[in-house]
């Protein structure tokens, strides 16, 4: 059976499995459409909140962009398990207590407004939307490669199924299709990993294998790896290269914008008592952390095995040659990758071999000119097709390679879905029942949140043409977005007394302020070529866009402060509801509406 | 006691509780793991230092450790003030 029959195979008995769920457990209610009844155990809703939240970006796009830069990016990995330590202490509990459906809703309730929650939907659609661009773009890179595709086709194919299954779901069928995605895509993730780690370090966990000696040369795998991309002229993996300040915004955006994306909030308020909500938190952190734990170590290996395959003979030696990479099956996945239009080589110096170097190094150029290279040969290497091709790379069985198709899939599937939910619930139940038509039917209210759903991912699939950043490098931006808007405005509604008036500033200030500062380096509603500044010059000091959600986040809480000091303090009934959240007792008297 | 003041004193350690744990949080991620890496780098660990596999292991670990410490401490927390639910 040739690869693309077996890959076919695993992504369509992947896919039969889910919707099979999802038939299964069709919504009915709205009740079940948004909270699935509330009815989740802790793990189970942990388990679902993982794949909910590892997304196109943390599978597919997150060890390629560690493989490539190395220690500087383990900012995602400390970013997107940290945030959940905010979110189980900070918010997960009192969210749950307060038992509405939608973030958006406590934010309208506590802050007494119905401007309020309309800032907050707008807040909340703004963010989601952003983070299902990144999705569209791990999608596309996921079609393209299994269906053997153009990467455009690919994300055309993808958006498709993706609106199918997600408006034929709701929240339970969503639930349990992604538990069954969470195990696909665990899998996915470490089965190659730990065949690669045996490969090269004989240690079949590949977190301590990642800190284990190299097989082939006896030394420590990550000294070698040093050793060997610093012959080549790029930086070394474990060093410290970045600017630390831009280093530690970065972080902390990703940290706090974990805790403000409404999509995972959401999740906690679909278990059924306080106490389960802190312990849901953990619970998703530990499937979160078998692959976060897993993933720098991908990254390392695969970086190794690539430099090796481009030197098979040692730095020092002749690099591979053209002939040997046509015809040698050990090179095919490169030929395939060629075909999505993510990897590209090409001879420039005419000696029938490709150099990998970094062609930007004074002293690699020196030596480039005393043996006739003309640059780096390997032009075009996509870092988010790094972990989806990594078990082609590394010469694995088929299956492994069909499998890694699925979950990568899984992954993009299964965020996406859980974003178009939030997105759809903001509209159909914040904004229309909320807001214009507070007598629509259920029914209604059912059509009106897949209408959006079907909006929201036109505008994705267009925009994911054209992405403003890697997979990981998107999404990041929305986890700015939602760290400078959504989260201060949770806090402050639980741990202070900020008023009406102040929360709806401080929003929209958070918001702006980090929206015109991502449009100014990103592109004007990341249309390519409008932007004024690029994130390797930013317009403040060394602060990319991306990192720019915590100063957000900063200007949000002074704003807010600021302008409830100098209005009218909260009346009675909200301070009443303040304290009421604080406490765990009367939370099964939640309301359900 | 009235039920306003036990709810007063049970929020009071709550936030106490927090604060402790998000100087953990923050010691291991922006501490060991970026700032203060390079105090650490004398601690050598496989081919690399302390600083760098905090970075990308240590504090993902003191994370979960520290989010089932709160809600085993909460869950107690209830029970000793007497606002659990039930």
């Amino acid at each position: 059976m040739d690869q693309f029959t077996l890959n076919l195979l695993f992504v369509g008995a992947s896919f039969a499995l889910y919707i099979g769920i999802a038939i299964w457990a069709r919504a009915g209610s709205t009740s079940e459409f948004y909270a699935a009844g509330r009815g989740v155990h802790p793990v189970t809703n942990g388990m679902a909140t993982a794949a909910d939240w590892m997304s196109a970006a943390s599978f597919i796009s997150m060890a390629g962009l560690i493989a490539f830069t190395g220690y500087d990016n383990s900012t995602f990995l400390m970013g997107w398990t940290g945030g959940y330590v905010l979110l189980a202490l900070l918010l997960a509990p009192y969210l749950r207590k307060f038992g509405k459906f939608t973030v958006s809703e406590f934010i309208g309730d506590r802050f007494y407004s119905p401007t309020a929650r309309m800032v907050a939907v707008i807040c909340l659609i703004v963010a989601s939307l952003t983070y299902v661009i990144g999705q569209m773009t791990g999608v596309g890179v996921a079609f393209g490669r299994f269906l053997e595709i153009s990467n455009t086709a690919g994300l055309l194919i993808g958006a498709c199924v993706v609106f199918a299954y997600a408006v034929f779901g709701g929240m339970k069928g969503v639930t349990y299709t992604q538990v069954a995605q969470y195990v696909v895509l665990i899998m996915a993730y470490t089965i190659p990993a730990i065949f690669i780690s045996l490969q090269l370090t004989g240690n079949p966990i590949p977190a301590l294998g990642l800190f284990g000696d190299h097989v082939a040369s006896g030394e420590p795998l990550l000294a070698k790896l040093d050793q060997i991309v610093r012959e080549l002229g790029f930086n070394e993996y474990t060093a410290h290269h970045g600017d630390t300040f831009n280093m530690v915004l970065f972080t902390l955006s990703l940290m706090i914008g974990t805790a403000g994306l409404p999509h995972v909030i959401m999740r906690f308020f679909t278990v059924p008592r306080v106490a389960d909500a802190r312990w849901s938190a953990g619970w998703a952190l530990v499937f979160i952390a078998l692959l976060y734990l897993t993933a720098p170590a991908v990254g390392a290996m695969a970086r190794l095995n690539i430099t090796e395959l481009m030197w098979p003979n040692g730095t020092d030696a002749q690099a591979v040659s053209v002939e040997q990479i046509d015809t040698d099956p050990k090179y095919d996945w490169m030929a395939t990758w060629q075909k999505t239009g993510l990897l590209g080589w090409e001879d420039k110096n005419g000696d029938g071999r490709i150099q990998y170097y970094n062609d930007k190094n004074a002293e690699m150029q020196e030596k480039a000119a005393a043996n006739g290279w003309e640059g780096n040969e390997l032009t075009n290497f996509n870092r988010d097709i790094l972990v989806l091709a990594n078990p082609e790379i590394a010469n694995l069985p088929g299956w492994v390679i069909g499998l890694v198709a699925a979950g990568g899939l899984a992954a993009a599937l299964s965020t996406a879905a859980g974003l178009l939910l939030a997105i759809s619930s903001a509209v159909s139940h914040d904004l229309i029942k909320g807001r214009f038509s507070p007598n629509i039917s259920e029914k209604g209210e059912l059509l009106s949140a897949r209408i959006a759903m079907a909006a929201a991912i036109v505008v994705a699939t267009y925009l994911g043409l054209n992405p403003p950043g890697f997979a990981a490098q998107t999404v990041a931006l929305a986890f700015g977005l939602a760290a400078a808007s959504i989260f201060p405005a949770l806090m402050m509604g639980i741990f202070t007394k900020v008023n009406n008036k102040g929360a709806v500033a401080g929003m929209i200030a958070g918001l702006a302020v980090t929206l015109i500062y991502i449009f100014l380096h990103k592109g004007w509603f990341f249309i390519p070529d409008t932007n004024s500044f690029t994130d390797a010059d930013p317009l403040l000091g060394t602060i990319k866009s991306t990192s720019f959600g915590a100063v957000g986040a900063m200007i949000n809480f002074a704003v807010a402060f600021t302008v409830s000091k100098m209005t009218a303090p909260i009346p009675q009934e909200i301070e009443d509801l303040v304290e009421s959240v604080r406490v765990p007792r009367g939370a099964a008297a939640a309301v359900d509406h | 006691m009235s039920d306003k003041e036990a709810a007063k004193a049970y929020w009071k350690t709550n936030v106490r509780i927090i604060l402790w744990s998000l100087v953990i949080w923050a010691l291991v991620s922006f501490g060991f793991g970026i700032l203060l890496r390079p105090m650490l780098s004398g601690i050598a660990v496989g081919g690399t230092d302390l600083g760098f596999w905090f970075a990308q292991q240590g504090s993902i670990l003191v994370f979960l450790a520290l989010i089932f410490f709160y809600a085993w401490r909460m869950n107690k927390l209830d029970a000793e003030h007497g606002v659990g639910e039930e």
